[in-house]
């Protein structure tokens, strides 16, 4: 029995802390926040092997467990560091591993040299007129919101559970960016007129676990963006003089800080449990993602909002750049399935309602 | 991660489902202190190996070498064939623990059998009028007096004080030393003279705990814990032993699991109310937290099986969230009954004999005993986040 991180996943995430406590900054969020530039740093992530951790080794990756990615967005979650992760490093080895027309471009996701986005969010509740048909080989309609943006290539869900590989140079598509609140996760829009595309599944439990996979891995994001906001909070917390003496010998400050150390200390456990589950409990893994994610939803807007209180107007302004980690534990919230979504699909998952 | 126990670890579980199997109808049904039947059972436990497990032989237990996991297999086949542990109470979780740490061979010898065995119930007299949260400006004194020790003050929120034999009891015996250290630990006789229990009504209803008072109750002067002056040590030992075991989230998951048939029964205008979406959502509110509750319990337990480190945050939450939790829980419940879950006592409208408003207040009481919420929020964030104590008013 043992409930935790093997050596070598530590190890994991320690590298991969270091490595973006050395290069992730305010400074660099801020850079990426206006140019959108992070090939350096997709570079520097790709030679600790990070884009290669899901791909199977017989593919050419290093064939790790979604709970080594789980980790690895903790870490990325913890800098608000930019990233094509969640499509690129996590749901392209999920959905395309085995494929024989995608054998080329995992391996180029392996090297970092290539960008899958995620373009599945519809499945997870369409909004307005956005969601895509497949019909005859093709897709047409709208995808908002998608993720590693811009990217080499898509992989799109439509309206039937079914997945596709769509190249982001093929005839009929169109792409644009959106602006989100999270300047460090860039997201686009797909427009698709008769797409052909590369079918990839159309096995609604195939994009089912992609959802399953994904969200575990949304909600490790928001638990490194918590604790990084707990972590800056007491930091501050124990600097900061009013009515000369440190805010943090005030009650009312530490007890803010207590409830959110109270609250996140659960959701690591919890998402360790979620990913292990990914790979290992596949009867709970829906389930399971589907309150990790809602829970660590919860969690991650109570620490945003107490964390920046902590900090007084300074953590209202953006000199102190908190507001980063802010939105991005907002992005993930929102991001393929709110609290109330996820939810009811546990519920119905479980049977408890007819 | 690896979820499984092994081998070894589940042909010892299923030596326990084969005894739960074969002793079912030996449980006692009611939970009465001196019952004979509860007495015979917890006498049968211990003998298995199922109760005082890890106390050694020669003071009453059953001398089995600690082994958490077969005490957490034990813990979970006894809740999954829903029978009773045997006895609990502070003489068994508190007392026991702390003189087999601190206690002369003499006090072990006297005292831990007949505690083990039922036949020795004790109470806590820790809390006063005037020392509940801070606990360490307690004024109870006791004086020594040629061989006695004599004993005034009064003690308040006294558990089972009105059943118990005996008081493990926390006293002033150097007035004149700094408040931590002139506190000491007597054991001493209910049926002392110059010892009146009254009892307190608490918000359910029922009179679990009391006010005792002492008047120059005379105590054998050997009949302290630790030496004089070392009270609150003695004390703190047994302190953390209470926080580990409050709000268990394998109970909060079983009556999460009598949530969910409640609300598929209960219904509101016919219509079951786990088909009404609001309510299905609170419900898997509920779900989450315990989802979360149980992982950082199976962390925690993980971490002392294998002698890693790493959790001390983890622990240092669980009587905060744990307590929480369970009282949003029962409090739920209230509320998907309606109207039908104001009832009470004798209401022939109860459901599920009226546990879920009696467990709701009853764990109100947990929230504010054993260190209020506040008061862990206090550690949490001084122990656990290293922020600085609150400065000292000066008095005067
Ligand atoms: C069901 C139940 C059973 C009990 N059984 C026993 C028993 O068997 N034996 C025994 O000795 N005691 C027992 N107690 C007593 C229990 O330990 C105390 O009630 C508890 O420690 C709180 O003390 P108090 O009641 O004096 O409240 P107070 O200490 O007066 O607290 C009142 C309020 O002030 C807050 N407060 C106090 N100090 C601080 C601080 N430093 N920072 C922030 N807030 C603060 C508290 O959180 C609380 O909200 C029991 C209590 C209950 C409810």
């Amino acid at each position: 029995m043992e409930f935790g991180l093997s050596q070598e996943q530590t190890m994991l995430a320690d590298n991969v802390g270091r490595y973006l406590t050395d290069r992730v900054d305010l400074e660099r969020i801020r850079r990426f926040a206006e140019d959108g530039d992070d090939a350096d740093l997709w570079q520097g992530l790709a030679e600790l092997g990070i884009p290669a951790l899901l791909v199977p080794e017989s593919a050419g990756g290093v064939g790790l467990a979604c709970l080594d990615a789980a980790l690895v967005a903790e870490a990325l979650g913890y800098h608000a560091a930019p990233a094509p992760f969640l499509g690129t490093a996590v749901a392209a080895p999920i959905a395309l591993a085995g494929l024989p027309a995608a054998e080329a471009l995992l391996a180029d996701v392996a090297a970092g040299s290539a960008r899958v986005g995620l373009a599945i969010g519809e499945a997870a509740g369409a909004r307005a007129d956005a969601g895509v048909t497949a019909r005859d080989g093709a897709l047409t309609g709208k995808a908002l919101f998608v993720t590693d943006y811009p990217a080499d290539h898509y992989l799109v869900a439509d309206r039937d559970g079914g997945l596709h590989l769509v190249a982001a140079a093929a005839a009929g598509v169109s792409h644009r960016p959106l602006t989100t609140v999270d300047r460090t996760r860039p997201t686009g829009e797909l427009t698709l007129k008769g797409v052909r595309a590369e079918p990839v599944s159309d096995d609604p439990a195939v994009l089912g676990r992609l959802l399953d996979v994904t969200r575990v891995m949304l909600a490790a994001d928001t638990l490194g963006a918590a604790q990084a906001m707990l972590d800056k909070a007491v930091a501050y917390a124990k600097e900061r003089e009013q009515f000369n003496r440190p805010i943090a010998t005030f009650q009312a400050v530490k007890h803010m800080c207590a409830e959110m150390a109270a609250d996140i200390e659960p959701c690591r456990a919890m998402v360790w449990y979620a990913a292990h589950a990914l790979d290992h409990l596949p009867e709970e893994a829906q389930v399971t993602a589907c309150h990790t994610k809602a829970h660590l939803a919860e969690v991650g807007k109570f620490v945003a909002k107490t964390a920046t209180e902590v900090h007084g107007g300074m953590g209202f302004t953006d000199l102190l750049g908190l507001h980063y980690w802010f939105k991005r534990i907002g992005y993930n919230r929102q991001l393929l399935g709110t609290p109330e979504h996820l939810r009811e699909e546990a519920a119905r998952a479980q049977q408890l309602t007819a | 991660m690896d979820l499984s126990y092994g081998p070894e670890y589940e042909a010892f579980r299923q030596e326990v489902r084969d005894f739960i199997e074969a002793n079912r109808d030996r449980a006692p049904k009611g939970a009465g202190l001196r019952d004979p039947a509860t007495l015979e059972w917890q006498k049968l436990l211990i003998e298995n190996g199922y109760a005082a497990r890890t106390i050694p032989r020669e003071y009453g237990g059953y001398g089995a070498e600690p082994d958490i996991l077969k005490s957490r297999i034990i813990a979970e086949e006894f809740a999954r064939g829903q029978l009773s542990q045997g006895l609990g109470g502070q003489g068994i979780s508190m007392l026991v623990p702390t003189l087999l740490e601190m206690g002369t061979e003499e006090q072990k010898r006297q005292f831990i059998a007949p505690t083990l065995r039922g036949e020795m119930v004790w109470c806590q007299g820790y809390s006063e009028p005037g020392a509940g949260s801070d606990l360490a400006s307690l004024s109870t004194s006791a004086k020594l007096d040629g061989d006695e020790w004599v004993v005034n003050g009064q003690k308040i929120w006294t558990s089972t004080a009105h059943l118990a034999d005996w008081i493990f009891c926390l006293v002033r015996t150097e007035p004149d030393a700094p408040k931590h250290q002139g506190i000491s630990f007597l054991l001493f006789r209910m049926d002392t003279p110059g010892i009146e229990i009254r009892p307190l009504v608490d918000m359910t209803g029922a009179a679990n705990f009391n006010e005792v008072f002492f008047t120059d109750v005379r105590v054998p002067k050997d009949q302290i814990v630790g030496a004089r002056g070392q009270g609150w040590a003695v004390a703190n030992a047994i302190l953390g032993h209470e926080r580990d075991s409050l709000g268990n989230p394998d109970a909060t998951l079983s009556r999460l699991n009598a949530l969910i048939e409640l609300m598929r029964h209960e219904t509101i205008d016919g219509v079951p109310v786990i088909e009404h979406p609001v309510y299905r959502d609170r419900l898997m509110k509920l779900q989450g937290r315990v989802l979360a509750m149980r992982c950082n319990d199976l962390r925690v337990l993980s971490s002392r099986v294998n002698g890693t480190g790493g959790t001390g945050l983890a622990r240092l939450i669980n009587k905060l969230q744990g307590t929480e939790l369970r009282h949003e829980l029962e409090g739920f419940a209230v509320d998907v009954m309606g109207e039908i879950g104001l009832a009470y006592g004798d209401n022939p409208y109860l459901r599920g004999h009226g546990s879920w408003q009696n467990q709701y207040m009853y764990f109100l009481g947990l929230i504010i005993g054993g260190g209020t919420s506040q008061i862990q929020k206090n550690i949490i964030s001084e122990r656990g986040l290293g922020m600085p104590r609150e400065p000292k008013i000066q008095k005067g």
